[in-house]
């Protein structure tokens, strides 16, 4: 399987103007890759940049120096260096990333909150519904709530709609930021499968999970963020 | 977050902006501005009030000169044009077709003493339309798809709240299918409730029409939702620019963190 995420070199810090022009090292020297059908865990105690690498990865977050690659179309493009224009436009063909929260738009449909991403890349939106549908059945979405904007819905009903908006496009890159943190044994059960269906796909996943069992199930390879922790 | 549904990734500028600068005496209101705005993209504009951000939009808009730099528009015959030169005819077509302008008064932007419909098909005899029962039938169109009750068609905009007036506004510029919109605190005085039915709106025809948008705001919560990229200006200049998503994620200029920090938590 070709390699679909590769950073190299790459560093994050953050310097905050408010206090005083403080410097917060997040991490440094960052390398690793992720080929295709593959999941890597990012593993470490909380604050040790996981979600920040992953923001990174997505273009959220700036890189300060080093390359963030990814495969686009057969060839390689480097997220520090992308305008915003190209980091849109990987977004949504390239890379899927769903988040810790979801963040609700107003009055907009449960179902449409899945369904647009998938229809972005150029699904029909007939097609793209039903795809949707089906996630929010397996992810044990009440069919009652589909038309409702998710706004009122409980933490673990926003975090399974999330989930499905993440999986309902084609992508060959899924970033995980705590999928099944405040699911129910079932619904991780479900997280689970759906990311094994992704790997057999071919896509790349990077995942950052704290139950054990999660991790155990999806993960290939475990990379130990603590080796990025800048010293400051 | 913003769907890019439609928009197409590799097409032509659509209206370049080559370092703009605004003088008002030996003030300086803008200074330096360029960038480049695509074919359904939106782009948001940020700052306190005095930054230089409605200048800026209305040098945009051709509604002032800019001092120095220009900026260029991409006609529906594919040529990029200077503002500044063009004829009386293409500054009409754009102003009544190919562009919209919302104002954050709508008093301004709407004409109060004649009716709804007649605020909406007056846009569409001045592009030669001259069919009443078309004309009446598209802005009732209109004044459903911007949510306005079409048994308020008759009705002057005087009788309307503040929201269903801006709802207008849009429907008003929106009916001749332009390709930019621009818009200066197109929330501005609305309540909370109607701000969020607004922006909604206006994010989901901006997304369906694949329109290109231009959005002064103060408001980085408005900046948020309509927006793929965004300009922070202070004193006339833009000291960060980018993606919105990482501008107010991951500011980096001290002026930016200061706006991004000072959002209350909702």
């Amino acid at each position: 399987m070709p390699t679909m995420i590769e950073l190299t070199s790459a560093e994050k810090t953050f310097t905050m103007h408010l206090q005083h022009g403080v410097r917060l090292p997040v991490v440094s020297n960052v390398n690793f890759s992720v080929n295709g059908g593959e999941c890597v865990v990012l593993s470490g105690p909380s604050g040790a940049g996981k979600s920040s690498i992953l923001k990174m990865i997505f273009g959220n977050y700036r890189c300060d120096s080093g390359k963030i690659e990814v495969c686009s179309r057969g060839t390689m493009v480097d997220l520090a260096t992308a305008d915003a224009r190209d980091i849109l436009s990987l977004r949504r063909d390239t890379i899927g990333y769903v988040s810790q929260f979801l963040r609700v738009v107003p009055r907009v449909a449960a179902i449409d909150v899945v369904t647009e991403p998938a229809v972005a890349t150029g699904t029909p939106r007939s097609e793209a519904r039903e795809r949707a549908g089906m996630l929010l059945q397996r992810l044990n979405i009440p069919t009652r709530l589909w038309s409702l904007p998710p706004a009122t819905f409980s933490g673990g009903e926003q975090q399974r709609v999330n989930i499905a908006r993440g999986f309902v496009s084609g992508h060959p890159i899924l970033l995980l930021d705590e999928p099944t943190a405040s699911l129910d044994r079932a619904n991780r059960e479900v997280v689970v499968d759906l990311i094994g269906e992704k790997k057999r796909a071919g896509v790349a996943v990077v995942a950052i999970v704290h139950d054990d069992d999660v991790r155990e199930a999806i993960a290939d390879r475990i990379v130990d963020v603590t080796a990025f922790a800048n010293a400051a | 977050m913003v769907d890019i549904e439609g928009q197409s990734s590799d097409g032509q500028p659509l209206l370049v902006a080559e370092n703009l600068g605004k003088m008002y005496g030996r003030i300086v209101a803008c200074r330096n501005i360029s960038f480049v705005l695509y074919p359904g993209e939106v782009l948001a504009i940020v700052g306190e009030s005095g930054s230089g951000k409605s200048t800026l939009l209305q040098m945009l808009s051709a509604q002032i000169a800019p001092t120095s730099g220009l900026v260029s528009y991409r006609m529906r015959d594919g040529m990029l044009r200077d503002l500044n030169v063009l004829g009386e005819a293409e500054r009409r077509f754009l102003f009544r077709t190919d562009w919209g302008y919302v104002h954050q008064d709508a008093t301004q932007g709407l004409r109060m003493a004649v009716s709804a419909g007649a605020n909406v098909g007056e846009r569409l005899m001045a592009v030669g339309w001259n069919h009443y029962g078309r004309i009446r039938e598209t802005a009732e169109t209109w004044l459903q798809r911007v949510e306005i009750d079409v048994g308020r068609i008759d009705d002057t905009p005087r009788t309307y709240s503040g929201g269903m007036r801006q709802r207008l506004q849009i429907a008003r510029n929106l009916v001749t299918g332009p390709r930019l919109l621009f818009m200066d605190e197109p929330t501005g005085g609305l309540d909370v409730s109607v701000q969020a039915r607004l922006l909604d709106l206006v994010r989901g025809l901006v997304s369906e029409l694949g329109l290109a948008a231009i959005v002064v705001t103060h408001d980085l919560a408005v900046a948020r939702l309509l927006s793929h990229r965004v300009m922070v200006m202070k004193g006339g200049r833009v000291i960060e620019s980018g993606l919105t998503d990482q501008v107010l994620d991951d500011p980096h200029e001290a002026y930016t963190q200061l706006l991004v920090s000072s959002i209350l938590p909702t």
